[in-house]
């Protein structure tokens, strides 16, 4: 079938559509977004397993072909990342049945969850570089709907710097493209990776891929650019937030893995060393915050940064061995992220507040959570058998290999910090004497506490399945470390 | 003192039609000259806004009894329908048809799928454009 590598980003699109009619009526719209995502999800998979057997996959869209008109293209990355993105839009929709409340729901959550889906697959399966900004633009919209949505004052405030910050780095991303555009005179990322192993990385290039560096670090939180994150994704709601710390900033990753093995890779001296400090800087800065703050939401929103450091640290060592480690580390932090904000959504649910001081002993009443959050500050902090280890552990070794000792010395330091900062939530929120708070029996832990499980379970298979996913992760690389590959690919040569 | 619009409201009658008729074309245009669906959409939501400042907005709402926010979805699914249904035949997405038609009244005319996706955009335009207008209106 010709078009199954659309599928992922259609299927939700008419959803987000089909859920504008059903507005009113909350538990249609809770059955059509659940079976309509679990139509991507294995949309998703069976994509999945065509790419593993027979490469990557590509579609002209209305038939112009490939330079003129805009690809669709799938590699291993980027129907990894998808299929990704779909189980953890299923879990989050789960998990908001019971926690988001039915004056949301009414107001067209679920299809902004459905369009924002549309955006983050299309931004990772999209081969042309302004398709690319339109799809930013698809999930930023949602985005900031989402941080809206409910109207409280926390929410109106945040949501405010949040699309100002967001506004401005679009339109850098639009001036970014233009400058490329007047350059290269193409805008299909497959051509312009070509011209530019043609002409050379002229100076003039290097300006622009700083230039895309400052946009994508923008949205995925990088060092000197990361200012507006904690603030603005502290306020939203539990689910919102689970959506927000495991996609949108991943994007922003995906953006910069993409473009700088694709096009930016033939002066590497200057933007990946660059690249290199920025991410060391980003994983020390969210080192700090992760152990300084005593609020749940605050801790794990710091331990984003840390990720996003670690993976730009992998990704600017720019070897097989750093790529494969990164797609590794970023395939773990986008499930284990998702598990986390939804574990401790339940601990705000039952507590009432997302401050740790007031929190304590819930391990007596409910042994299943904390166990299921243990294991997953275990997974996050990378402690071998789960799914946190290869990843940091390939990006550590490749630091090592290329003699950034200084980086691959603080990706193993920022492990203690994270483990430090999570195992803090557990020892205070679970352990302690416990305490009483009013008005937990109502609260719908059992059911709350299943998607989150779901995604623990998800990572323990992941990591314990390293030797399984390996071909897999390894496939995915080939493209980034030969951009031939991707190349010929699309343009059919 | 109440005042009384009554040359705006009946100038406005008349305009609204001419603007309408303007828009429509645009509309049609679109293909061979400067217009499309974008303008067209902003072009009839204009007329409409004429409207709601010439009158209030229960009586407009009388003369166009749409949910503009239905408007939307309806336009939405004609654009992704439009790009859909290349699927039923298995081509890539978005792929249009098109061919010359002899119909009864207009003579030979060329049709294109093109057109379909644009009268999705130029509902959603309206659709958009009438909502922020009104919810902006109502609200206090």
């Amino acid at each position: 079938m010709t078009n199954l590598l659309i599928l992922p980003i259609l299927i939700p699109l008419m959803t987000a559509i089909v859920l504008i009619f059903l507005a009113k009526w909350v538990m249609v719209q809770r059955v059509v977004s659940v079976i309509s995502t679990i139509g991507t999800l294995v949309a998703s998979i069976i994509l999945l397993l065509t790419v593993k057997k027979e490469g990557i996959q590509t579609v002209d869209v209305s038939s112009w072909q490939a330079p003129f008109g805009i690809t669709l293209v799938s590699d291993m990355l980027s129907v990894l990342l998808v299929t990704t993105t779909s189980l953890i839009t299923l879990c989050v929709i789960i998990y908001s049945f019971r926690s988001i409340g039915k004056k949301r729901e009414q107001f067209y959550y679920y299809s902004i969850i459905q369009f924002m889906l549309v955006g983050v697959n299309g931004a990772f399966t999209t081969g042309d570089i302004f398709n690319l900004f339109v799809f930013f633009e698809v999930m930023l919209m949602s985005s900031y709907v989402l941080i809206v949505i409910g109207g409280t004052k926390i929410q109106l405030r945040e949501s405010i710097k949040y699309i100002l910050v967001n506004v401005i780095s679009s339109a850098i991303f639009v001036v970014a493209v233009a400058f490329l555009y007047s350059v290269i005179g193409s805008l299909n990322m497959a051509d312009i990776s070509k011209r530019i192993a043609e002409v050379g990385q002229l100076p003039i290039l290097t300006v622009i891929a700083v230039l895309f560096l400052i946009v994508f670090g923008l949205k995925g939180a990088i060092f000197p650019l990361y200012f507006w994150l904690p603030g603005s994704y502290h306020a939203p709601p539990v689910p919102v937030l689970a959506l927000f710390g495991s996609l949108l900033t991943k994007v922003g990753v995906y953006s910069i893995l993409r473009t700088y093995s694709l096009f930016f890779y033939h002066n590497q001296a200057f933007t990946h060393e660059l690249l290199q400090i920025l991410a060391i800087l980003t994983i020390i800065v969210g080192a700090i915050g992760a152990i300084a703050y005593w609020d749940v939401k605050k801790i794990i929103i710091y331990n984003i940064i840390i990720a996003v450091g670690v993976l730009t640290f992998g990704i600017s060592l720019a070897t097989e061995e750093s790529i494969k480690g990164t797609i590794f580390y970023l395939i773990h932090d986008m499930i284990i992220k998702a598990a986390l904000f939804l574990l401790i959504g339940v601990m705000i649910k039952i507590t009432g507040t997302s401050n740790l001081r007031k929190m304590g002993g819930l391990i007596k009443k409910y042994p299943l959570l904390g166990w299921t959050f243990l294991v997953a500050t275990f997974g996050l902090a990378g402690i071998p058998p789960l799914s946190g280890f290869v990843g940091k552990f390939l990006i550590v070794r490749a630091g090592l290999a290329e003699g950034a000792y200084v980086g691959a010395l603080i990706v193993l330091l920022s492990s203690l910090f994270v483990l430090y900062s999570v195992i803090k939530i557990f020892m205070n929120g679970f352990w302690r004497s416990p305490q009483d708070y009013p008005g937990e029996e109502k609260q719908p832990v059992h059911f709350l506490w299943m998607p989150g499980a779901i995604l623990v379970l998800v990572s323990i298979v992941y990591g314990v399945g390293a030797e399984g996913m390996y071909p897999i992760i390894s496939q995915a690389t080939e493209a980034l470390i030969d951009p031939t590959i991707y190349i010929d690919a699309v343009l059919k040569e | 003192m109440k005042t009384n619009d009554v040359i705006l409201q009946t100038a406005s009658k008349v305009v609204f039609f001419i603007i309408i008729l303007f828009a429509i074309h645009l509309f049609f245009a679109g293909h061979y000259h400067p217009g499309g669906g974008f303008v067209g959409g902003l072009m009839t939501s204009g007329a409409i806004v004429l409207l709601l400042l010439a009158y209030d907005i229960k009586t407009v709402s009388q003369g166009f009894p749409i949910d503009y926010k239905i408007l939307i979805g309806v336009g939405l699914l004609f654009a992704a329908g439009t790009a859909a249904g290349a699927l039923l035949f298995n081509v890539p997405l978005l792929t249009h048809a098109f061919g010359d038609f002899n119909l009864p009244l207009f003579g030979k005319t060329s049709l294109h799928t093109a057109m379909l996706f644009d009268t999705g955009v130029y509902l959603v335009v309206i659709g958009v454009t009438m909502t922020i207008i009104q919810t902006i209106g109502e609200s206090e």
